[in-house]
């Protein structure tokens, strides 16, 4: 069932490097403090940090203690010759006077250092220049842009990305993500083009032309060819909807965090849950993880029954079979055995914790909203789930989707919110106005109701009327064009045929076959038509802010088609689902074309 | 005029720029004019500038130009607004004054070959930008040692440049109104929110907040960055001003309205709540506000006396399930449903009485039911389960009706573990014939599906399923005895 990669498929660039340049980094800021330390890392770097360097490394480097910051008064082996240093990335920076306030409180003069990553900002100097420990702090930033997860997955890690920009309006994070296509660019380009879709893409893209100029410029082989980018917003509708690919569906209910999933108990079968890393390192994870989940079962048994064999081969061997068979096959053997039972606890956990909610309802009331089938029903079933105070998060997305997909829910939004704030509690307007600021509500605007009815009984409207009409008909215009774009972009295959998910025909099987995801094949377009032309009409109704751009006037060196320029680099900015990066390597294998991506870390649902 | 050293050049302009902001146009105009005057040589292009970029300086400040170091700025900052052009080397801001003065080393011709064209500021401000010149035009103005103090003088874009790099910059020299906005400008079209926050920061230091507010409001990215940052630092007095100032209740009652959720005492919650009602709300959020604050101090009364009830082991309902939390803060539906539990019978009058729940917060049928469905259930008080469906008619027929399909009820009490004779009464009422069987299958009501299979006289069908039950069960007579009543007249 393993899909080959094809022999031609180009070699992708060694993304360790990334690591190997931030670790250096970061040694080189330790080494910059001398003397023995305290290290405090905030609790959204630990993962990262863990991946790029190990205690060993950091001991070396006279780290003394490690700590996780908590905000509070330190309580190290506090003589005063003790050095803080800080790892921050920004979430929490703001807290952070309180920390040394408390220590001076006490009449300790500790010299602390806060090391911001992946950058520092104005805002964060200006608080400790305000709270008068200023010089008692110093501050640096390293630059750790970018943390390879996999073979083909690169990450920012910034899940405040989504919030800081697209709810707040802070482009803070824009020159960030500049500045990693910058690294990028330097370590593994240069990018003979460019493309992109949605405002905040053509910011980075800008800031990293800009940075770009700046820099110098060094002849070298290029290993990846072009490049991607594209807003979240630009698509809401695809990270709303449920996985249903095995990788996918871990994140969905374990939540894979850094690359690393923690399962709990009943999957482990025993009393603790571990951690486990979820890359192409683990062979049986490699196999199924971009495979829709009703294929994983089959796969499994197959491969249970394999190992079976493999260990049954013992049986009749004499001595010296079994000692080769030890020293060579039984270590192998053994780590499927663990990597296979660990994968089979969690589809059974999954299994379970699905059906137990009436998953196959919940997935037909989201097709049907794609496809805008029986939307009355989905109504009502979206209510019922409401009214049965069933999980929030899921009754959220429903909504969502109900309003990106059907213009007809401003009507409805009314009553929904009540019954929301009814069932999960009165506090959850606030995550309404959030959902309303990012789009993915909408409310009907006051006096609307009787414009919008009146469009829909369009034909009987005399001129009186008019004007009216066309207010509404620019009202609605500012909504969602789900429906239209579907049909232009054939995102939802005709539902009468037989979809066969073991065979996927294209992208579409991510979703059981009833929708390919927007933003992949807004991807799949362009590529192939190399460039947004025939595209007019789908752009408008995305707002536009479309670009393609050529690198540079050596043109004659771009047209030579190498096998770089087969390596694609696609940027979301405001994360991807785990189903889109299967969809992605799915179309990079059709197409022969590697398609590797950076995430940031998937948010689906805003909340409070 | 005369040359004054740079500090007094501030002052000047400073002063320049007080006089024509608060001044009405025709003033500005004059004063304008008289500065022209005194700087003659240049003062036809300058003129000509002016009236080209009339339309262009509206977009940005709306103010009138107020000298010539301004209208060098506008015409800066309109062929940057017109966007296209990215001129890297713009002049400085403070050799701008000095114009008249520097010009006269140059042909005055090649600065009108230039203006033809839009863009023929550039070769004009290159010409100044140029370093030979900077070298060159301080010996005019000031001894060297005064000039290196002005290193730092850089053009607005220099500047967000330089800060972008993480540069040494300044934006103290930063002080007229104009130029505090250009910078601002400036911040925003290179889409750094890090830089845009750093002079805001320094125009929240600087200017008066109706100034900064005033300004705010034509800009809603730098305006976005502003809320964005006084969140983060919890200036929550300020965010409220500004939204007041700009009419953005709404957002202003919902923020002050976010800040319940760090009350942690239910009572001062209350109170905070309380104090929420007067809030500008828009009217959907006004009524879940006054819901909130209603259920709040209704859930402290329940909990109170629930609290002393339990304690005092009076009523047998808590000795038997007893309250696994609170019922503080829960929404409203987990209130109706503990109320449905704990307090179900109680008069309409008594606060924690489910029918009062139901009509202070408007629940609807379908709500009621269904939460109430799930309380009787859970405590197996089957015979409440049944009155809810209950209506009688005016003849006083009873019947079973429900706002939802009795499918979904049988699932519920399935859930709850109810047993098959209460099921099959409700899988008896689903009315789509092959749900009832499936339902009735799924949960081996046998009766119903024997009885089913009667009504519609399938013989196979009852044949096929004796074939599934026991040989000595009850259900096996009972299919034997209906298939051997000659009475019957099958269909097949």
């Amino acid at each position: 069932m393993a899909h080959s990669v094809r022999r031609d498929a180009p070699e992708l660039p060694d993304f360790s490097l990334l690591k190997r340049l931030a670790r250096d980094q970061l040694i080189y800021l330790l080494e910059q403090l001398p003397g023995r330390k305290d290290l405090f890392i905030e609790a959204d770097l630990m993962s990262p940090l863990d991946r790029i360097a190990n205690v060993t490394t950091l001991k070396q480097h006279d780290v003394d203690k490690l700590y996780k910051v908590e905000h509070k008064p330190i309580v190290s082996t506090s003589d005063q010759t003790v050095r803080g240093c800080f790892l921050y990335p920004l979430t929490n920076w703001f807290l952070f006077p309180d920390v040394v306030n408390a220590d001076k409180a006490f009449g300790r003069f500790r010299r602390y250092k806060i090391i911001f990553s992946p950058q520092k900002f104005y805002a964060c100097e200006n608080l400790l220049e305000e709270q008068g420990i200023f010089g008692d702090v110093t501050t640096d930033e390293w630059s750790f842009y970018l943390l390879p997860l996999d073979d083909d997955i690169i990450s920012l890690e910034l899940p405040e990305f989504f919030r800081d920009y697209f709810l707040e309006g802070d482009q803070r994070w824009v020159r960030t993500a500049g500045s990693a296509l910058h690294l990028l660019h330097s370590v593994y380009g240069p990018f003979s083009k460019v493309y992109g879709i949605g405002r905040c893409s053509k910011m980075a893209y800008e800031s990293w032309r800009e940075q770009v100029e700046e820099g110098e410029q060094r002849a070298r082989q290029a290993e990846i060819g072009n490049v991607f980018l594209i807003d979240r917003d630009v698509d809401l509708v695809t990270p709303l909807c449920s996985q249903v690919v095995y990788e996918g569906l871990v994140d969905d209910i374990f939540r894979i965090k850094c690359g690393c999933v923690e399962f709990c108990p009943d999957v482990t079968s025993s009393d603790k849950s571990i951690k486990v890393m979820l890359n192409s390192q683990d062979k049986v994870f490699n196999e199924i993880r971009n495979e829709h989940f009703s294929q994983v079962f089959g796969f499994l048994s197959q491969k249970a029954r394999n190992l079976q064999t493999a260990y049954d081969k013992r049986s009749g061997m004499d001595i010296k079979q079994m000692k080769t068979f030890v020293s060579e096959e039984l270590k192998g053997l053994k780590q499927e055995h663990r990597l296979l039972s660990l994968h089979i606890g969690a589809s059974e956990s999954m299994m379970k914790k699905k059906t137990k909610q009436d998953f196959q309802e919940l997935l037909k009331t989201e097709h049907s909203l794609l496809e805008g089938f029986e939307i009355r029903e989905c109504i009502s079933y979206i209510e019922e789930h409401i009214n049965r105070q069933v999980s929030m998060v899921e009754s959220m997305r429903l909504l969502c989707l109900l309003s990106l997909t059907e213009n007809a829910f401003s009507l409805i939004y009314s009553s929904m919110s009540y019954f929301l704030s009814q069932s999960y509690g009165i506090e959850h307007l606030l995550t309404f106005s959030n959902l309303k600021q990012l789009g993915l509500l909408v409310e009907q605007q006051p006096g609307e109701t009787l414009t919008v009815m009146e469009s829909r009984v369009g034909k009987l409207v005399n001129d009186k009327t008019a004007g009216k009409l066309t207010d509404a008909f620019s009202s609605l215009a500012k909504k969602s064009n789900f429906r239209a774009l579907g049909r232009r972009l054939n995102l939802v295959p005709k539902s009468d045929e037989e979809y066969d998910l073991r065979v996927p025909r294209d992208m579409a099987y991510i979703f059981s076959g009833a929708y390919i995801p927007l933003s992949c094949k807004l991807i799949e377009q362009v590529l192939e038509r190399d460039g947004w032309t025939g595209l007019e009409e789908v752009t408008r109704m995305l707002n536009g802010h479309e670009f393609a751009v050529t690198a540079g006037s050596n043109g004659s060196d771009a047209r030579v088609k190498t096998d770089s320029q087969r390596i694609i680099l696609v940027m979301f900015l405001g994360g991807c689902t785990f189903s889109e990066i299967s969809a992605l390597r799915f179309l990079g294998r059709e197409k022969g074309k590697e398609g590797f991506m950076r995430s940031l870390l998937q948010v689906s649902t805003q909340l409070t | 005029m005369i040359r004054g050293k740079p500090d007094e050049d501030d002052y000047w302009n400073n002063s320049k720029f007080k006089a024509f902001t608060f001044d009405d146009e025709d003033d500005d105009f004059t004063r304008l004019k008289e500065s022209k005057r005194a700087v003659n040589s240049i003062r036809s292009l300058v003129e000509e500038e002016d009236e080209e970029d009339d339309v262009e300086k509206v977009s940005w400040s709306g103010e009138p130009v107020g000298s010539i170091s301004w209208s060098v700025k506008e015409t800066e900052s309109s062929i940057r607004s017109t966007g296209e052009v990215r001129d890297q080397s713009f002049p400085k801001i403070h050799t701008a004054p000095s114009l008249p003065k520097n010009s006269s080393g140059y042909s005055l011709s090649s600065l009108f070959k230039g203006k033809a064209k839009t863009g023929s500021f550039q070769s004009f401000s290159e010409s100044f930008g140029d370093p030979s010149i900077r070298n060159y035009a301080p010996e005019l103005r000031k001894p060297k040692s005064e000039y290196k103090d002005y290193v730092s003088d850089w053009t607005p874009e220099e500047t967000v440049k330089r800060m972008q790099q993480g540069k040494v910059y300044s934006l103290e020299k930063f002080r007229s109104l104009q130029d505090k906005l250009l910078l601002l400008d400036e911040a925003v079209n290179a889409h750094d929110g890090n830089v845009i926050t750093a002079v805001l920061i320094y125009l929240k230091k600087s200017l008066s907040k109706e100034i900064l507010f005033r300004e705010l409001i034509t800009r809603e990215i730098a305006l976005r960055h502003y809320i964005h940052y006084l969140k983060e630092i919890g200036e929550q007095k300020l965010l409220v001003e500004l939204f007041k100032s700009m009419d953005r209740t709404e957002d202003m009652a919902l923020m002050q309205y976010r800040d319940h959720l760090n009350v942690r005492d239910e009572n001062k919650r209350r109170d905070f709540l309380k104090n929420c009602l007067s809030f500008p709300f828009s009217p959907d959020d006004a009524t879940h506000v006054q819901d909130h604050y209603t259920l709040l101090e209704r859930q402290i009364i329940i909990e109170a006396n629930d609290k002393q009830v339990e304690s005092s082991g009076q009523a047998d309902i808590f000795k038997k399930y007893p309250r696994k939390a609170s019922i503080l803060n829960m929404p409203i539906i987990t209130t109706l449903y503990y109320s449905c539990f704990y307090h179900y019978g109680e008069s309409d009058g008594t606060f924690s009485s489910p029918a009062n729940i139901r009509k202070t917060f408007r629940i609807s049928d379908k709500q009621f039911l269904l939460t109430c469905l799930g309380a009787r259930a859970k405590l197996k008080a089957w015979f409440d389960v049944d009155a809810l469906f209950t209506t009688k008619n005016w003849l006083g027929y009873t019947k079973k009706r429900s706002p939802i399909g009795f499918h979904r009820i049988v699932d519920i009490l399935q859930k709850n573990n109810a047993p098959v004779q209460v099921l099959q009464d409700y899988v008896n009422l689903v009315e789509d014939v092959e749900q009832k069987i499936s339902l009735a299958q799924k949960y081996k009501c046998h009766d119903v599906i024997i009885n089913t299979y009667r009504d519609l006289k399938d013989r196979q069908q009852l044949i096929v399923y004796r074939g599934k039950v026991e040989r000595s069960s009850s259900e096996y007579r009972k299919i034997e005895e209906i298939l051997s009543n000659s009475q019957l007249r099958w269909k097949n």
